[in-house]
């Protein structure tokens, strides 16, 4: 599904990805997790072009990604993408938020993208929260629209970028639940998180990465269970995070 | 100091012959309001899509846009007038140059006015538009343009709906300015307020009368246009947040 083949990028003299190699199958959920400034939500980030890179090549569901030019936004169309803020549109209705990429990018009917809206609307619990702002939401039900949304696109593929670390950690846990739903339903996903707790019960691999490398891309039960077999650094990151 | 007050000089005829000095008042409010309005509704596209291109990435929109606004914010307002009336004509082909001397002189001052003054204030307006731009969160921009939508769209349903209700506020103070400059007009003869009133303190030599009625009429036109700018910012809130910026 997504083919990361050698990808580096600098900004400026400094190299914010170094030669990163991965790939992630169809229905694969897979955790990119690394202490701040490893460059994992950059490297996720290269996936949908949001941040252009120098070197190697990035083919999701065989289109190169590099050098798209105008085609890039029907590409992006089809990969789903949940930032850390939320980044819903504040001058819109939540409605209005799920419907406008489908009628301007898709080319939907108003009445179908409605629909289609507000099946995810209710699949993330927030139906009765249809015509209110996003500002009048709390952070957890943003972000849960924001999922919703990006659903609605009915993409190949979600990227989600820190999707917890914005949110109180009494509402970390209703986005984890959608997630989780997701994953169980054989979505592919490639999620940046130090939610650990999900990594374990729902991931099928993990990637640590460490000054823009990827030190480890093991299967989820190698990466948790058999600690002694991971890189120092890795194992430095876990043991500061799985003790508390 | 020995000055004969005389509100009533308003109601009483011209000695021009032209009606009543205070119809003299309406006329040059009429030529005010038409100027200033027209020249704010240019004004405000243009600057938008000059702010607009001084957000882009590509450079050839954006040096444009940025050379325009140098140029046209960083020169007084009255030398810009001149250049319109007295030197461009001038300039373009003979055959133009004619037509435009042939118009009627009062619609010539008019067009050259309206034009003069819709290239300037959009240069403030431009600015503002792209202060609005900048400062929305960054990730506003990756959202658009993560599902796909074009940059235009991006820009037509993210980023513009939300920057004018951040510069409502200033954008309120230049409409104002619109009205205030407009007073140039008189510079090339055409009698606008300002110009009126100093006709009818020469023709009746009620001077304090002439500028005090033309002072209050400023601030009557300026005053409606706060409130029709209040109630504008008070439709486009968003609800849920305070103020109209987003955060």
């Amino acid at each position: 599904m997504i083919a990361i083949n050698n990808v580096s990028k600098w900004f400026g003299d400094f190299r914010v990805l170094a030669d990163c190699t991965t790939r992630i199958d169809k229905g694969e959920v897979v955790v990119v997790c690394g202490p701040s400034g490893s460059g994992k939500s950059t490297l996720i980030k290269t996936v949908n072009a949001l941040e252009p890179f120098q070197q190697g090549e990035i083919i999701v569901d065989g289109v190169s990604v590099g050098g798209l030019g105008r085609g890039l936004p029907k590409l992006r169309a089809r990969v789903g993408m949940v930032f850390q803020h939320f980044e819903l549109f504040p001058h819109l209705t939540v409605t209005e938020n799920l419907t406008l990429a489908q009628v301007r990018v898709l080319g939907r009917g108003k009445a179908e993208a409605l629909a289609k809206g507000l099946r995810y609307l209710e699949r993330v619990g927030l139906a009765v929260q249809k015509d209110k702002y996003p500002a009048q939401l709390s952070g957890g039900q943003q972000q849960r629209v924001a999922i919703a949304r990006a659903l609605a696109m009915d993409p190949i593929v979600m990227l989600f970028d820190e999707p917890t670390s914005a949110l109180d950690p009494e509402m970390v846990g209703e986005v984890l639940d959608v997630m989780v739903g997701l994953a169980n339903d054989g979505m592919t996903m490639m999620c940046v998180t130090h939610e650990m707790g999900f990594a374990r019960k729902v991931s099928h691999r993990v990637i640590f990465m460490d000054e823009g490398r990827i030190v480890e891309d093991c299967g989820k039960d190698a990466f948790f269970g058999d600690i002694d077999a991971r890189s120092p650094r890795a194992r430095e990151f876990l043991s500061k995070i799985l003790n508390h | 100091m020995t000055y004969a007050w005389d509100w009533l000089i308003f109601f009483k005829p011209s000695v021009t012959g032209e009606g009543l000095y205070g119809w003299m008042l309406v006329r040059g409010l009429g030529w005010t309001l038409l100027i200033s309005l027209l020249s704010w509704l240019f004004a405000l596209a243009l600057g938008t899509v000059l702010g607009t291109m001084r957000t882009l990435t590509n450079r050839w929109l954006a040096w444009p846009a940025l050379l325009y606004v140098h140029c046209f914010r960083n020169t007084p307002l009255l030398v810009q007038l001149f250049l319109w009336f007295f030197v461009v004509p001038e300039l373009l082909p003979p055959a133009w140059g004619t037509a435009i001397k042939q118009l009627a002189p009062t619609t010539g001052q008019f067009l050259t006015v309206v034009l003069c003054l819709s290239l300037y204030t959009a240069a403030k307006v431009a600015e503002l538009v792209r202060a609005g731009i900048e400062a929305l969160p960054p990730g506003q921009r990756a959202a658009g343009a993560a599902m796909g939508l074009t940059q235009v769209d991006v820009y037509r349903y993210v980023l513009l709906p939300q920057a004018f209700r951040t510069i409502v506020p200033p954008l309120t103070s230049d409409f104002m300015n619109v009205f205030k400059n407009s007073a140039v007009a008189l510079t090339i003869g055409l009698m606008e307020l300002t110009g009126q009133s100093r006709q009818l303190s020469e023709f009746s030599a009620q001077s304090f009368e002439a500028f005090t009625a033309a002072t209050l009429i400023y601030m009557a036109v300026t005053y409606g246009v706060v409130l029709v700018m209040r109630h504008v910012e008070r439709r486009a809130r968003i609800p849920g947040m305070l103020g109209t910026a987003s955060g």
